[in-house]
Formats: C-alpha cells, sequence, structure tokens
C-alpha cells in the first residue's frame, strides 16, 4: 500500500502518537468485544449445549436450510419480476409519446417514494380481502420487493441508456435505422455493461430486504433464526442470530464483490463507449481518499 | 374514505413517531458517520481496519436484522436498558439501531466525497504543516460535505422510510404498526393507505428538493 497523501511519512512524535493511538483502538475494539462476550456468557449463551447443535447434520437441514431457501426462493422471484418491471418501464421513461412516458414516470417514483414496509403490509392485507383467506406472505413480500426494486431498476435503466453518448443514436439513425432498432441493437446492448454494477448492488438491497418478510412471518432465514431456532433449541437465541447473520452477511458480501469486479472489468473494457453508471457519487480514482483506503 | 377520518388521530400520532426516529437518527447517524469517515481515511491501522470492517458488516445485514437483535439480543441478553418505560426503551434501541445502520451508508457517501477532493488540495495542506487533523477538518472534510449533499440527502430520506422497520425491534407505536393494527380491524383500507405515503412523501420530498438546491448552490467550483 503507498502512504496516503493526507499525512506525511511519521517521524517520530507522529509515530509515538500513532502507537499511543493503536494501542487505544485495539484497547476499545477489545473492551467491546469483551463487554459483549461477558454480558452473553453471563446469561450462558456460550455454553456448549446450545452451540453443539449447530454442527450437527440434521440442525442444519431442519432450520437452517429451509429458512435459507426461502429467503433465496423470495429473492430470486422478486429479482427476475422486478428487472422486467425496470426493463419495461426505464424504457417506458424514455418513450417518445407522452401517454406513455408521463405515467410510467409517475409509477416509477410514486413506487420509490413508497416505505417498503407499509407497501408489503398492504398487499398481504389487500390480497385476502379481494380473494379470500390464505397465507400471502411469500406474494406480498414479492410483490412488494419487486414493486420498490423495479421502480429503482427502471431509474438504473433510463440512466444507463441516457449515458450511451449521443453520437452512437445519432449515427444509428444516420445510417438509416428505426427508432426500435437503435434502442434494440446500439444503445441498450451498450447501456448494460455500464449498468450492470448498479443493478447488481441493487440486487443486494433486496437480497437484504427479504428480511422485511420476519414482520409478515414468513419463513425466512431471519424467521428461523429468530423465532424457529431458539425455540426448538431452548435459549439458543444468540447462537442462532450469530449464524444467521454471518450467512446474510457472506451472501451479500459475495454478491457486492461481484459488483464491484463487475464494475472494473466495465471500467477497463473497450468495448462499450459507455463509463459504468452508480447510484450514488461515483468513486473518482485519483481522489485524496483513495490512497489511504486499503 | 370514512376509514381514514376515523383513524386519522391514531395514525397521525404513530406518524409523529416515525418523526420522532428519524429525527434522532439523522443527527446520530451523521455525527457517527463522520467519526468512522475519519477512523477509515486516519493514518492508525488499527482504526482504519476497525472502520472498515465496521462499515462492511452493518451494510450488508439487513436492518430487520439489526433491529431485531439490538431488541432481543441487546435490551433482553445484554441488559442494555435505557429506560424503565418498556416503551421508552424501545424507542431509543430502534434509534440507535437504526442510527448505527444508517452511519454505514452515511460513511460510505463521505468517503466518496473525500475522493472527490483532488490530491493537490491535501498536498497543499501538508505542504504548509497542517496535522492530519486539521487538513481533515480545514480542507477535506468540508469540500467532501458539499460534494455529497445530495447522496446524503438520499442516505436521510431512505432513513426516513426505514422508520417503519422499527416494528421489527418491538416498537410497536409507529405508523407501520398502527396501520398493521388498524388493517386487522377495518382490512386493507386504501384510504389509509394512501393518507400514510403522502404523510411520508411530504416529509422526504422537500428533503430531496432542499438536498438537490444546496447541492447545486454549494458546489466547489474547480
Amino acid at each position: 500500500m503507498s502512504a496516503s497523501v493526507l499525512f506525511d511519512i511519521p517521524g517520530p512524535r507522529a509515530r509515538l502518537r500513532n502507537g499511543l493511538l493503536t494501542v487505544l483502538g485495539v484497547a476499545a475494539v477489545a473492551a467491546a468485544l469483551y463487554g459483549v462476550y461477558a454480558g452473553f456468557d453471563a446469561k450462558g449463551q456460550w455454553a456448549a449445549e446450545i452451540w453443539l447443535p449447530f454442527l450437527k447434520w440434521n440442525t442444519w437441514q431442519v432450520y437452517i436450510f429451509p429458512g435459507l431457501i426461502g429467503t433465496l426462493r423470495a429473492a430470486a422471484a422478486a429479482s427476475v419480476l422486478a428487472l422486467v418491471f425496470g426493463i419495461v418501464f426505464g424504457l417506458a421513461r424514455l418513450s417518445d409519446h407522452s401517454w406513455i412516458r408521463i405515467p410510467a414516470g409517475a409509477v416509477v417514483e410514486i413506487f420509490r417514494a413508497i416505505p417498503l414496509l407499509l407497501l408489503i403490509f398492504f398487499i398481504f392485507y389487500l390480497f385476502p380481502t379481494l380473494m379470500g383467506g390464505g397465507d400471502y406472505g411469500f406474494v406480498a413480500l414479492v410483490l412488494g420487493l419487486t414493486l420498490y426494486n423495479g421502480s429503482v431498476l427502471a431509474e438504473i435503466v433510463r440512466a444507463g441508456v441516457n449515458a450511451v453518448p449521443k453520437g452512437q443514436a445519432e449515427a444509428a439513425y444516420a445510417v438509416g435505422m428505426r427508432k426500435n432498432q437503435v434502442m434494440r441493437l446500439v444503445l441498450v446492448p451498450q447501456a448494460v455493461t455500464a449498468m450492470m454494477p448498479a443493478i447488481v448492488s441493487q440486487l443486494v438491497v433486496l437480497l437484504k430486504d427479504t428480511a422485511l418478510g420476519y414482520i409478515i412471518a414468513y419463513v425466512d432465514l431471519l424467521n428461523t433464526g429468530f423465532n424457529i431456532l431458539p425455540a426448538a433449541i431452548f435459549g439458543a437465541l444468540i447462537p442462532a442470530a450469530i449464524v444467521v447473520g454471518v450467512i446474510y452477511v457472506a451472501l451479500n458480501m459475495a454478491l457486492s464483490f461481484l459488483a464491484t469486479w463487475l464494475e472494473r472489468r466495465s471500467r477497463r473494457s473497450r468495448r462499450s463507449t459507455t463509463p459504468p453508471i452508480t447510484t450514488g457519487p461515483g468513486p473518482i480514482e485519483s481522489g485524496v481518499g483513495s490512497a489511504a483506503v486499503p | 374514505m370514512d376509514e381514514l377520518i376515523k383513524y386519522a388521530p391514531d395514525l397521525a400520532l404513530g406518524f409523529l413517531e416515525n418523526v420522532k426516529i428519524a429525527a434522532v437518527g439523522a443527527v446520530v447517524s451523521m455525527i457517527l458517520g463522520t467519526i468512522l469517515v475519519a477512523m477509515r481515511v486516519s493514518p492508525t491501522p488499527v482504526l482504519r481496519a476497525a472502520g472498515t470492517v465496521y462499515v462492511n458488516v452493518v451494510r450488508n445485514t439487513p436492518l430487520t436484522l439489526v433491529l431485531a437483535f439490538s431488541a432481543l439480543g441487546l435490551s433482553d441478553r445484554l441488559g442494555l436498558v435505557f429506560s424503565d418505560v418498556p416503551l421508552t426503551n424501545s424507542f431509543w434501541l430502534v434509534s440507535l439501531g437504526l442510527s448505527a445502520y444508517t452511519a454505514a451508508f452515511v460513511c460510505e457517501a463521505l468517503r466518496a466525497g473525500v475522493n472527490t477532493v483532488p490530491i493537490g488540495q491535501a498536498e497543499a495542506a501538508r505542504s504548509i504543516g497542517l496535522t492530519f487533523m486539521q487538513s481533515l477538518t480545514m480542507i477535506i472534510l468540508p469540500q467532501a460535505f458539499r460534494a455529497v449533499i445530495a447522496p446524503l440527502g438520499s442516505v436521510m430520506i431512505a432513513m426516513i422510510k426505514n422508520t417503519t422497520v422499527a416494528t421489527a425491534g418491538g416498537y410497536l407505536a409507529d405508523s407501520a404498526a398502527v396501520m398493521k393494527i388498524t388493517f386487522d380491524q377495518t382490512g386493507a383500507s386504501i384510504p389509509i393507505f394512501i393518507g400514510l405515503i403522502i404523510a411520508f412523501m411530504v416529509l422526504t420530498m422537500p428533503i430531496g428538493f432542499l438536498t438537490g438546491w444546496l447541492s447545486r448552490r454549494l458546489a466547489v467550483v474547480r
């Protein structure tokens, strides 16, 4: 790692100060960890009998995997539907006809502004009213995630197509392509490369938000961890929470790394004329913080 | 429409709870996020590593898990109690849980802002003899904040919408919980749903406009 531009190569006093801060930092982190450890220890949460079940295949097979499958099933269904929703509404917002553009814009803006949990609750209660009794946990969760994340994806699609340099569309029109051909053959293929990182980041958000199913009692990983497992293995709340938390973090980090890798790849690639779009302010390579961050 | 009028006082009280959580969340998460970003660019490797681990873990954990853990794990098991009144206690647990979660996003937004500050600014600060803390607080962070006003606004809007997840932390007084209780009696009511959405939009849209306007007005001209 190269030295940061934010501070000089430390001299004797700075080295002393850094050493002191290191000691203090380690002490603070260790104190916090020990506090948590001791607190849980006092409640017997590190006892072997509530941790041993996690070494047995049966626990994973009966409790954790069904929850994980519930989470992944909802995430997969919602991802596919949200992508379709995003592409349809994103392109509709780029339409030349105002009767398509304006309603599509309104739908996207409204669903982006609704708190997701309120939307899920509403769908959860709406379906029994319309269609009679039944378990609508899965439907409500998937539909809510689709409408919200689909709207965000629609904005990404729109930004991606708009980010393709204007010359590309002009050149395509100049060689005699029709509107539909320009979009299908020239703009969208180039935009996809630029959109990929942002799309994958949004799918991480979607995967995380499946945990809202916990609130409407959909059997997902969080429900397994906080309700079903602690009831089955008496008192194992903290072990279950830690195991489930690690699974969530590992899943999302894997997806996040994929997004970062895709972004680097498309930044390098010469096949598209469009720089990768991001949802936030893009990291600028030459900035102050980049050298300091490993 | 009658249902909305009948339940409006309850819903308004619930919505007020969301506003209160959001107010605490905005202040605490901005402070925590600024501390985190200072840690992440600091000269001390241990602090840098601690900040990185915190941000990456918290950012990849569902908010529902964070809030459920702060209620069931921190309060019930660790005995972290803010007040003897259960409702007040869970209000603070939820607000601080939400702040800890949002702080990771504030930190990421600010770090992107730090990245927009040209290297020359930091080099100039060093060459006139400013220490790390001086150059951070007087040169880097002021420019970084101005560069990310709009993204910080988006983070705050997301945070306001996330206050509805307070239910998961056992705080059953916010508007999502009130709406659920109401729907248990009336069934799904479209006017109530629309009413609440409009209330949230009234809160979030001015923030979007204000931060957009401020970011244009305060943009650092380079």
